[in-house]
């Protein structure tokens, strides 16, 4: 763990990974004048408005137009522009997914979409605008990088490391104040996944605002006397797929875990890695063919068995089963 | 400034031999399309005079140069109609002509519908209607943060695209923004797949749209070389609004048999008999013939230029 410099539970934060978005943005576009942003009317809530304040001329507002954000950003792009247009995910790349295939993807300039408030912590909004099948959506679009963050200090990282990738990105967000586990110092690459927490019964793997719970549940494991080792898999797209296989070579055994549709989420991007190359066991904890509804995160959490008590259930039934 | 290309220095074409390129472009479409076996005929033969007039006299390009950094920017938003830019592409030497026959074919840089980073010296991927319009406002957009002030946008899109309610949030957009040197050249053909524009969903009072939107709109005819010259010089003399130019052309443009025909807004001549027109192993032949002979038609015409 202290190589990753990652903090002990007892000293984590809160803070929501907008925020980071935020602060990261205007790093980007200090690093780099190229840097400009786009929203589509919702300039403070993506955590846009940092970037507008500073620099004013580099920040350009849409309207409620989603398809026109991202094509605007598709021309600004070809103009040697690295654009960020950012939008709550259910509308960005909820509604405009055909303009980021044709326009960014296919045409193969550096937007990065990025999707706020994703997954079931935009919590009493409800089903229509927790986006839950983002992942799966941007995961199938060839040359799209797909990049859902741990926590704040992570999302920030991950938002200066895409300015600087000359592909197409997709950053996926959430609302609400989630856990702080990592440090300034803790590593973070675009395609890497990373051990989090070491062990030797069975893997855990988890994306997002999910790594935290993950954590929580190895912590409770621990106590059981299973040794469960967890990869924080922030970059969706390319998968890690040699720390996925390194690990589960070694546990046999697979939990993944995220706020999203397990279909073609990560959920099954593991399977399909795990099927061709090392068939073992996998429980896929996410959102199952449902949508969501309106709730506090908490019951929403509980309600989709995504919280730590339920990770550790699946892992006894895992771990048991021999 | 950038070094200028020798072929933007050169002297002005004359309307004649503007008109004979867009003959011979109309040609090329019909031999490509005849060749790939399937694609749209009516709405590149409609715009051969404004892709002769675009490629050949309004913009400032050069073939050999395709990201020479002081270019005019031109995007086709109905991707559809991409024949005719190919045959003013490879008439202008992007390609060697004979790669036209290529199109759609497996392996070629000629997509059916325009791939940027299939063909060089094309700006934008397109296909899915509705989007030109937001890509050209992009890079105005771009432009007007760079202080490039020298530079014009030119999007084409088709009339039947304008259903899409991606084309009026740009439209919004451009004018919000002032982006004064894109101009949006509106094919106004009347046709799209179902049938007839006002019968699949009417456009009409299509200059009052447009005006409402911000914009400062010219009605041309569009199979005019001179008029699509002199509007676009107008338009980037228009520096309070965007300019939309309504072009309003014939589809099917020099074919009799296909003009003003909407069962050839997805189709390629020699592919099936349609009433009206000739069998379907003479199509391409007649056609051919045809243009044949109103080229004959120009040159005599053609006052001196010849």
């Amino acid at each position: 763990m202290s190589n990753l410099h990652l903090l002990d539970m007892k000293d984590w934060g809160s803070e929501p990974t907008r925020k980071g978005f935020g602060r990261g943005l205007v790093k980007a576009g200090d690093a780099d004048e190229q840097v400009v942003a786009l929203c589509a009317d919702l300039t403070s809530s993506v955590q846009i408005a940092p970037f507008a304040e500073k620099y004013p001329e580099r920040f350009v507002e849409v309207g409620v137009a989603e398809q026109n954000l991202v094509t605007v950003a598709s021309g600004m792009a070809a103009m040697g522009k690295i654009p960020f247009a950012a939008s709550y995910a259910a509308f960005n790349p909820g509604r405009n997914w055909e303009q980021i295939k044709t326009t960014v993807a296919l045409n193969d300039v550096p937007v990065k979409v990025v999707g706020a408030h994703a997954g079931l912590y935009t919590g009493p909004d409800g089903a229509t605008h927790q986006m839950l099948e983002d992942i799966a959506l941007m995961r199938a679009m060839p040359n799209m990088v797909v990049v859902v963050p741990g926590d704040s200090v992570e999302a920030e990282k991950a938002t200066i490391a895409m300015a600087r990738d000359k592909r197409p990105g997709y950053l996926r967000l959430a609302r609400d104040n989630t856990p702080v586990m990592t440090t300034d110092k803790t590593p973070f690459e675009i395609g890497k996944a990373y051990v989090f927490s070491p062990g030797q019964d069975i893997t855990i793997i988890a994306t997002g605002t999910m790594t935290s719970v993950a954590l929580e549940a190895a912590d409770k494991l621990f106590h059981d006397g299973i040794d469960a080792e967890v990869i924080h898999c922030p970059t969706i797209k390319p998968l890690d797929n040699a720390t996925i296989l390194a690990s589960v070579k070694r546990t046999k055994k697979v939990i993944t875990v995220e706020e999203a549709q397990i279909a073609g989420g990560l959920g099954g991007a593991v399977t399909e890695l795990l099927s061709e190359h090392l068939p073992v066991p996998v429980m896929r904890m996410g959102v199952k063919d449902a949508y969501g509804q309106s709730g506090t995160p908490e019951e929403l959490f509980q309600h989709y068995g995504l919280t730590a008590k339920h990770i550790v259930i699946q892992a006894h039934h895992l771990v048991d089963q021999k | 400034m950038g070094k200028t290309p020798k072929n933007f220095t050169a002297k002005k074409l004359s309307i004649e031999k503007l008109e004979l390129i867009a003959n011979d472009i109309r040609q090329d479409i019909i031999k490509s399309l005849e060749n790939a076996g399937s694609g749209h005929s009516a709405g590149p033969l409609g715009l051969a005079d404004i892709f002769s007039a675009l490629y050949f006299d309004i913009l400032k390009h050069d073939p050999s140069n395709v990201d020479w950094e002081e270019r005019d920017i031109m995007l086709l938003s109905n991707g559809h109609c991409v024949p005719v830019q190919y045959a003013a592409m490879a008439e202008s030497g992007y390609f060697p002509k004979k790669e036209l026959m290529t199109l759609r074919k497996f392996g070629s840089r000629l997509q059916g519908h325009p791939e940027r980073k299939k063909l060089p010296g094309l700006e934008n991927t397109s296909g899915p209607l509705g989007s030109g319009l937001s890509q050209a406002a992009g890079f105005a957009m771009a432009m007007k943060m760079d202080k490039q002030s020298h530079r014009f946008v030119y999007v084409v899109t088709g009339d039947g695209e304008l259903n899409e309610g991606n084309i009026w949030e740009a439209a919004m957009f451009t004018s919000k923004y002032n982006l004064h040197n894109v101009t949006a050249i509106v094919d106004r053909n009347n046709i799209q797949i179902d049938g007839t524009t006002e019968h699949v969903m009417p456009l009409e009072d299509l200059r009052g749209k447009w005006e409402s939107f911000g914009w400062h709109v010219i009605e041309i005819d569009g199979n005019d070389v001179e008029a699509v010259i002199d509007a676009c010089a107008m338009a980037r003399a228009i520096v309070e609004k965007p300019v939309c130019i309504i072009a309003h052309t014939i589809p099917g443009k020099g074919v009799d048999y296909m003009e003003y025909d909407y069962h050839w807004h997805g189709m390629p001549v020699g592919l099936s008999d349609v009433a009206g027109a000739p069998p379907k192993n003479d199509q391409a032949k007649v056609a051919l013939q045809e243009l044949r002979s109103l080229r004959g038609k120009i040159r005599n015409e053609g006052s001196h230029d010849e």
